[in-house]
């Protein structure tokens, strides 16, 4: 392996991605036959959890912006595109609070461009949160976005005639089936880790780790920060959507301050400002969300009865996030990121023991 | 080149600049000496644009002949004006290479020619930095650090260099290094404004010199005289 130049080992590195994503296309594409659908959907709300990890790390590990508002950047990108995809005929059955507004009801897209719209929305959202709030750091900025967020939900909770208020959407088309939200997935990726690689990637982290140097060196950080913020939303709004399409039904109290909670775990846990990271605690914590359930359940261990109690898992959950915050605080990747050269050459080293 | 006039700076209720005027003239080293707390750095952050909170006037002549007001305009319009500032504490970022770091600086440039000359120049005056390439900004030796900082001021092709502490937590054999790259780069046509504690080094490159004292400027004059001056002898030079 040593004797390849550097021109071999990106073509190898290439043939390498390529191979193994259409091998991951062709198991997706099977899985539905082989596998129970509960589990399917598991692993589609893993793609999904990695979207919306991915894009929050863009806002909070690689732009160094502590943000708690991905929730309200969620739920404009699933409202938007949950509207587009609807028949106006359904949405005449379900608006019975107050009488839909006309233009809302004769709003249509296809499913793709729906997911686009979705996210231009968030991002829209996000340039005009963005430009007030980003002028605070730290604590205030988070605590600002946790705010927006609130708003967010609180406006459609009440904007009947556009969102049907607290009861929600229902009947939403089921179009994130496995191979699409595995798709948005790669793309997104594939945009991410070009743009992080690239010179402007470098410009992202020097006004993260030092907005001094940055600005001496003619950066304008504000600009660059939106900029990273925006982007971070826009990935937000499409994860909503695709979220809001699998689960096929949404509701205001869907986009509460634990969704980003949960988000923040994935993206700590798999390691701030590392894209494999974001995967990473996708497949993690989605999976042991899932698992963890048992212990809501009533156990039996020999004569010890313990009733089941709700919300059990979340009390573990907090106990382990505690332990990789004490253990591991630059969570499982820390800022490394996933290569081909990287594991081939451990892959080599563990068979040599 | 640069013509500041009664400038001052204020941190909250604490006046840190009390009215200063310095002029530096094309082709200069001017430098700025004094203790800690005396203002100095203070003084180069204004003209960056880092600090709020400023007063008086600071023209800018470029060598195209265009003169602008620098108070008030941000950091990075300074960069593109054609001055540069290389700051204290080096700020190198730790988990960028050394080529991306100086990518970096010329963040400004588009021509990417432009930009490989400037890379090729920087290595020419650092060779060290050419061997440590590809190593991580944070691995580099406190001298490596500071030879960095200063290559990835030049990157941006800046008129007017401004070097905060270049010689800050440095052996003095590098101190010497630093200093005479310092003067190569001048003859090679770049003003520079120098702010050092170690006034004997920056005296005796420097043609004019400032020495400041709790905000004000006490003495000035050029280089040769200063270095002879009891006072400052006295005060800075160790007797």
């Amino acid at each position: 392996m040593s004797g390849l130049n550097s021109g071999d080992k990106k073509l190898r590195n290439n043939a390498l991605t390529i191979f193994s994503a259409a091998a991951l296309a062709v198991c997706l594409w099977l899985a539905p036959t082989f596998i129970d659908a509960y589990k399917v959907r598991i692993i589609n709300l893993i793609a999904i959890n990695a979207i919306l990890g991915l894009s929050l790390n863009l806002i909070y590990g690689m732009g160094g912006m502590f943000s708690l508002g991905h929730s309200g950047f969620m739920a404009i990108g699933a409202y938007v595109s949950a509207i587009l995809i609807i028949t106006p005929d359904q949405k005449q059955l379900m608006w019975i609070l107050d009488p839909i507004s006309p233009w809302v009801m004769n709003l249509q897209a296809p499913f793709l461009l729906s997911l686009i719209a979705a996210g231009v929305a968030a991002a829209f959202f996000g340039v005009l949160i963005s430009i007030p709030v980003l002028r605070l750091g730290g604590d205030y900025l988070g605590i600002a976005t946790l705010g927006f967020s609130e708003i967010i939900r609180i406006l459609i909770t009440n904007l009947t005639p556009i969102t049907n208020g607290p009861l929600g959407l229902k009947g939403i088309p089921p179009h994130a089936s496995l191979l699409m939200s595995y798709g948005c997935l790669a793309v997104m990726l594939l945009c991410v880790t070009r743009l992080m690689r690239s010179n402007f990637g470098n410009v992202v982290r020097a006004v993260r780790d030092d907005e001094v140097a940055a600005k001496t060196m003619g950066i304008d950080t504000f600009r660059i920060r939106v900029l990273v913020f925006t982007l971070g939303c826009f990935g937000g709004g499409v994860g909503g959507a695709l979220m809001g399409n699998l689960i096929t039904t949404i509701d205001p109290k869907m986009f509460m301050i634990t969704q980003t909670y949960s988000l923040l775990m994935i993206v700590v846990v798999g390691g701030l400002g590392s894209m494999t990271g974001s995967v990473v605690g996708a497949i993690l914590i989605t999976t042991m969300l899932e698992w963890l359930r048992f212990v809501e359940n009533p156990i039996t261990i020999g004569s010890l009865n313990i009733p089941g109690i709700p919300g059990m898992r979340m009390v573990i959950f907090s106990v382990l996030l505690i332990a990789v915050i004490i253990f591991r605080r630059e969570g499982i990747m820390g800022m490394r990121e996933f290569s081909w050269g990287w594991l081939l050459r451990d892959a080599k080293k563990g068979g040599a023991k | 080149m640069l013509e500041i006039k009664n400038l001052t700076v204020w941190y909250g209720g604490i006046n840190a600049v009390k009215g200063i005027d310095i002029s530096i003239n094309r082709g200069e080293i001017v430098t700025l000496i004094g203790a800690n707390g005396a203002g100095k750095s203070s003084t180069i952050r204004a003209i960056a644009g880092l600090v709020k909170g400023c007063g008086g006037s600071i023209t800018y002549t470029a060598n195209n002949g265009v003169s602008s007001q620098l108070l008030g305009k941000p950091p990075e319009a300074m960069v593109k004006l054609g001055i540069a500032l290389s700051p204290e504490g080096r700020r190198i970022l730790p988990h960028l290479s050394t080529e991306e770091n100086l990518l970096l600086g010329a963040y400004t440039l588009n021509d990417r020619g432009k930009i490989s000359e400037n890379m090729e120049y920087a290595y020419l005056l650092f060779p060290r930095l050419k061997e440590r390439r590809g190593q991580k900004g944070g691995t580099l030796s406190g001298g490596e650090q500071q030879m960095l900082a200063v290559a990835r001021s030049l990157m941006s092709s800046p008129e007017l260099l401004m070097l905060d502490e270049p010689s800050l937590g440095l052996a003095p054999i590098l101190v010497d290094e630093v200093f005479e790259i310092i003067k190569t780069i001048n003859t090679e046509g770049r003003t520079i404004l120098l702010v050092e504690q170690n006034a004997l080094a920056a005296l005796k490159i420097a043609h004019k010199a400032y020495v400041l004292e709790v905000g004000s400027i006490t003495i000035q004059g050029n280089g040769n005289d200063l270095l002879a001056n009891p006072k400052v002898k006295e005060a800075y030079l160790g007797g």
